[in-house]
């Protein structure tokens, strides 16, 4: 479904990523893990359209696109951000943000469809004409979930989605992810710092460091703690310390 | 290790702001006890747990009410100090340390002027003294080159080298107390695990009391000695650290319980179920 | 200290430091005090968490300015007195007591009195009459200043700050050229090609007057193409006209409005000093400034005649200052 092939990305002087390739297949969400500064963001940007300074190959299902996406690509494409706070326009209703995709892509049954959309992330019928200001972090980052899935693309790419959340919201947020992957069969690619997170929805991931890719595992791999790399190691190990009983 | 007198006694603390449709109350009746030790306060945000934290140093803003049985610091009265005396207080015995360097520090001075002036502000220290002891704290905080960090202005370094020299600065009048607010959040992990033994490294040594404001649990009982679990402005459970994963209040439970894990896999993620039982008031 | 209530959101400080959970305890929210005096249906339609349309969705969030501006008395003092002035000039033939331009020779430079409120000029015209007719011209030119000036320069700065580039480098260096002339000395070079009146000024003023507004709006925007909001409505396949149109713009326009009404006074003074200069409204046309400018001969003998229009501008220029800073703590998003 997704096709990455020697991305490079320069900002003048600073090589963010350096020739990382991997694919994702059909239905499967893939992983990309890393510190801050690894990169892993800059390849979720670049495949969303959001980056434009890129060389290398970048396919979804099957086309190689260009640095300028048609509208047809952002109906397949869509994409969550790492904070809720910012990603909601602050003077639009919640309303106004489902219906902005739906009018760009021409729907006609938009009113049904921002109904659906809110019942689908469980956010109650009373949220629709409130303003992000007035939800909190969980409610605006299942608006943001709702806004991208409205007019039902078949890849989702998540920027980091729960890390700006309380760790009982960022739960309810996992599981709903599942959930409309699920229900949906969507391709996603997840970015994240947090191990435990990736593990948590990814079948497969990448470990990012540097601007490059410096090991690819699944996830039985992941948990059994099968890691080659020192970096790979270094993550788990950190991880690992938080998890066990304090002693 | 607590003495008889612990350094810091909270009884029945109540932090209220009035606004124009109602009061919020921030704080609602917290109740605890600081001896020369590492104690944990862990909540999720708006359970008011920084706001007890700046209760502690008089830091709210003006439209706050703060009432409470006992608020004390060594011996003084923090609810009837003067101005004058907060001060002397702040910095000086309490040490505060904040979520991110990039906005904590002054950008346009040297991280060593900075320290200098900390110093200075308590000390009466030459310019050459405060220097070397600048330097020495810049060392005593990990940092391998102590002299360019000391002429480095705070953009020119990364996010653990600015929160060493944040700790640094508040190291220098000695302090009694370390009030740590989300020290390490905006940090990567290797980063967060290396500034936190710091801390903890620094606090034994010194023989001070933390104060750890986290939202993360398992890596404040991992610092920590005791750990207070804040919920809506109130004290859920108070329990040693080695003992959390026996925590009886389902709150702390389901806390522990909603994190994903690395070693064990599971389809759902159990919920937190918040329970208004929870915020009864209590004798 | 429940998230979903709007007011304490903005109000109170805890709000800032620490968010709310998703289902934060009621009872952690204390009722609010009943109102006097309020009527309870209408404020609680438009106070509601939970609106049920999109229009009362709106009315709330103006409802709820309204009520921080209404907190600042200095702001309503300024508002006050600029509706005031605008509606003594709206009705100006209802309560003129004399015809502006009717010239009565023989009781020329008169003290006010009974018969002329505020006495008489060098032609013996009526002085209150003038000023209101005259308010007609002076806020209508600033009206109109306004309206050819900030679509212009919200455009121009919204467009260079999103398009960048070649875009940006040069609608700025157009935006500079303006910027480098003294205000009143491009005007009145302008007026000085065209023929004086009132439409030149307007013209020569809003010509001088729109490239801070360029900037300002593209400094805006330079900050929010980078949000995070703005990079969602790409990802809605928007294109860019409706990216700026529909996103970029609404967050320039609070500044933009600060901006303008704290312009306004010096919109005001700049018209009223063509006129003092002769370059705009012409006599027998009674414009604030113009008035000034004749009656400054008998100054030291009759000084009413020259204060009178001074006060109007005076009171105008501050009331639309007031009004500007209360509107700046109100709408600038960047206070909340």
């Amino acid at each position: 479904m997704i096709d990455v092939q020697k991305l490079d990305i320069r900002f003048g002087a600073n090589h963010a990523v350096r020739g990382v390739s991997f694919q994702v297949g059909q239905g499967e969400t893939f992983g990309l893990v890393g510190e801050s500064g690894s990169g892993k963001s800059t390849v979720l940007r670049a495949i969303a359209g959001l980056v434009t300074d890129w060389t290398g190959r970048i396919a979804v299902d099957g086309q190689s696109l260009g640095r300028k996406r048609d509208r047809a690509f952002f109906r397949t494409v869509q994409m969550v951000f790492q904070d809720p706070y910012g990603s909601l326009h602050p003077r639009q209703t919640v309303d106004r943000i489902l219906s902005e995709p739906l009018v760009v892509h021409g729907v006609k049954d938009a009113d049904a469809r921002i109904a659906r959309a809110l019942e689908e992330v469980a956010l109650p019928r009373t949220a629709r004409f409130r303003y992000p200001h007035q939800l909190s972090g969980g409610q605006r980052q299942r608006v943001a979930i709702a806004r991208a899935l409205v007019a039902d693309p078949r890849v989702l790419l998540l920027d980091e989605p729960t890390s700006a959340l309380d760790v009982s919201v960022q739960a309810e947020v996992l599981n709903l992810l599942a959930d409309l992957r699920a229900a949906r069969g969507l391709t996603c690619i997840l970015v994240s710092h947090n191990l435990a997170v990736v593990a948590h929805l990814c079948g497969r991931l990448a470990v990012m460091q540097g601007g490059q890719i410096v090991e690819q595992l699944d996830e039985a791999a992941l948990r059994a703690g099968r890691a080659v790399h020192p970096h790979t190691q270094d993550l788990i190990r950190l991880s690992r310390v938080l998890e066990e009983p304090a002693g | 290790m607590i003495t008889d007198e612990p350094l810091v006694a909270v009884r029945n603390l109540h932090v209220d702001f009035p606004s124009a449709t109602g009061v919020t109350h921030a704080v609602r009746g917290v109740s605890f006890a600081i001896g020369r030790e590492k104690l944990g306060i862990v909540g999720e945000s708006g359970s008011g747990k920084s706001v007890t934290g700046r209760a502690l140093m008089r830091l709210l803003p003006g439209s706050a009410k703060v009432r409470a049985d006992v608020l004390r610091f060594g011996t003084t009265d923090i609810l009837q100090a003067g101005e004058r005396e907060m001060r002397a207080l702040r910095g000086g015995r309490i040490g505060l340390i904040l979520q991110d360097p990039k906005y904590s520090l002054n950008p346009v001075m040297t991280a060593g002027a900075q320290i200098a002036e900390a110093l200075r502000a308590h000390k009466r220290l030459g310019r050459r003294e405060a220097r070397d002891a600048a330097l020495a704290l810049l060392e005593s905080v990990r940092i391998r080159d102590p002299r360019r960090v000391h002429d480095a202005y705070p953009h020119e370094l990364s996010g653990g080298m600015g929160q060493r020299v944040m700790i640094a600065m508040m190291l220098a009048p000695d302090p009694e107390l370390l009030i740590a607010d989300e020290p390490t959040s905006a940090l990567d992990a290797s980063v967060q695990a290396e500034i936190l033994s710091l801390i903890e490294e620094q606090v034994d040594r010194r023989g001070m009391a933390l104060m750890l404001i986290s939202h993360d649990l398992p890596l404040v009982a991992r610092f920590c000695d005791r750990v207070a679990v804040m919920y809506a402005g109130q004290v859920m459970e108070e329990l040693p650290a080695a003992e959390l994963h026996h925590a009886r209040h389902a709150y702390t439970r389901g806390l522990l319980e909603c994190l994903p894990s690395l070693s064990e896999r599971r389809e759902r993620l159990p919920t937190l179920r918040r329970d208004p039982a929870w915020l009864a008031p209590r004798p | 200290m429940s998230k979903d209530s709007p007011i304490a959101d903005a109000a109170t400080p805890t709000a800032a430091l620490e968010p709310v959970p998703d289902t934060a305890p009621e009872a952690a929210l204390a009722p609010p005090p009943p109102q006097p005096g309020a009527a309870p249906s209408r404020r609680d339609w438009l106070l509601t968490d939970t609106p049920a349309s999109r229009s009362q969705a709106a009315w709330g969030r103006r409802y709820q300015a309204w009520l921080a501006f209404r907190r600042n008395p200095l702001a309503m003092v300024g508002l006050g007195v600029v509706v005031v002035l605008l509606l003594l000039a709206l009705l100006a033939p209802l309560l003129a007591t004399h015809d502006p331009g009717a010239q009565e020779l023989g009781n020329r430079l008169a003290a006010p009195s009974a018969a002329h409120w505020l006495g008489t000029d060098e032609l013996g015209r009526d002085v209150w009459s003038r000023l209101l007719y005259g308010g007609r011209i002076t806020l209508g030119m600033v009206v109109a200043v306004v309206l050819l000036v900030a679509p212009l320069g919200l455009l121009v700065g919204c467009i260079a700050g999103y398009a960048g580039g070649i875009w940006d480098r040069l609608l700025m260096r157009v935006t500079d050229v303006f910027l480098a002339f003294p205000r009143l000395i491009l005007a009145l070079a302008f007026v000085a090609a065209m023929k004086p009146g009132v439409e030149s000024a307007v013209i020569a003023i809003a010509l001088t007057a729109w490239p801070p507004y360029a900037r300002l709006a593209r400094a805006e925007t330079l900050t929010i193409r980078r949000t995070d909001y703005v990079a969602a409505a790409r990802m809605t396949g928007a294109s860019p006209a409706r990216i700026v149109m529909r996103h970029v713009m609404p967050m320039c326009l609070p500044s933009l409005v600060v901006r303008v009404t704290l312009d306004m006074s010096s919109i005001i003074l700049t018209a009223a000093g063509l006129g003092f200069l002769g370059l705009g409204a012409q006599p027998p046309l009674p414009e604030w400034g113009t008035m000034i400018a004749t009656a400054r001969r008998f100054i030291l003998e009759q000084w009413w005649v020259a204060l009178m229009p001074g006060i109007a501008i005076f009171a105008a220029s501050l009331a639309f200052n007031l009004l500007g800073d209360g509107l700046r703590d109100v709408l600038d998003p960047k206070q909340r």
